[in-house]
């Protein structure tokens, strides 16, 4: 498994969770869960660009 | 006075009948021993499904990367990974009783295995208190 496949695993999973604990309707849930993946896996590809440009 | 149970039961959006008689901790001790059993107490189904296929995905793959188990508490790092640990329940107590896991992190995806069985642990105590609050009418 790559790095990458791990951080989307790891932001799939962690998303459904936040989803479905922190909202109360199906549809409140589903927007959540989808802002908190794209969240985690933006920041992740965020960082790897920002530690990239600092190491160069 | 009304409490939020009977005003979500008024509303209809509080836990169906059936669901709200027994022990009010039961939710929350069946949701942290096993994942989504709380959620499948209170008749969600469909919650308690996803909640479980992650919870258990999570911590299956950390075992998968040779993830480690906290099995002791030698300084505040170690007592923190053993608490998210714990927050696994049976996975946890049944895991070390299988000998799962490596005892040692050695490769760097081991190190996030680690961090996956420590995840799954956290977001299987917020199911549980999820579960909970369904259970009191706090949550719809």
């Amino acid at each position: 498994m790559t790095h990458f496949a791990a951080v989307l695993l790891f932001a799939l999973f962690a998303s459904i969770v936040f989803g479905i604990t922190q909202r109360e309707t199906p549809r409140r849930m589903i927007r959540y869960g989808i802002y908190c993946f794209v969240l985690f896996a933006g920041a992740a590809v965020a960082l790897s660009w920002l530690m990239f440009l600092i190491a160069r | 006075m009304a409490t939020a149970e009977n005003k979500n039961a008024a509303a209809g959006q509080g836990p169906q009948p059936g669901a709200t008689q027994g022990f009010v901790y039961l939710p929350l001790i069946a949701g942290w021993l096993v994942p989504g059993a709380g959620h499948f107490l209170l008749r969600k189904w469909g919650r308690g499904a996803l909640l479980a296929a992650s919870i258990l995905g999570m911590f299956g793959l950390g075992l998968a990367m040779q993830g480690k188990l906290y099995s002791n508490a030698h300084d505040i790092l170690d007592i923190l990974g053993l608490a998210g640990d714990l927050g696994n329940g049976l996975l946890y107590i049944f895991s070390r009783m299988l000998g799962l896991g490596a005892d040692q992190v050695q490769v760097t995806t081991a190190d996030y295995g680690t961090r996956f069985i420590v995840v799954a642990g956290l977001l299987n105590v917020i199911a549980a208190v999820d579960a909970h609050n369904l259970r009191t009418g706090r949550k719809a």
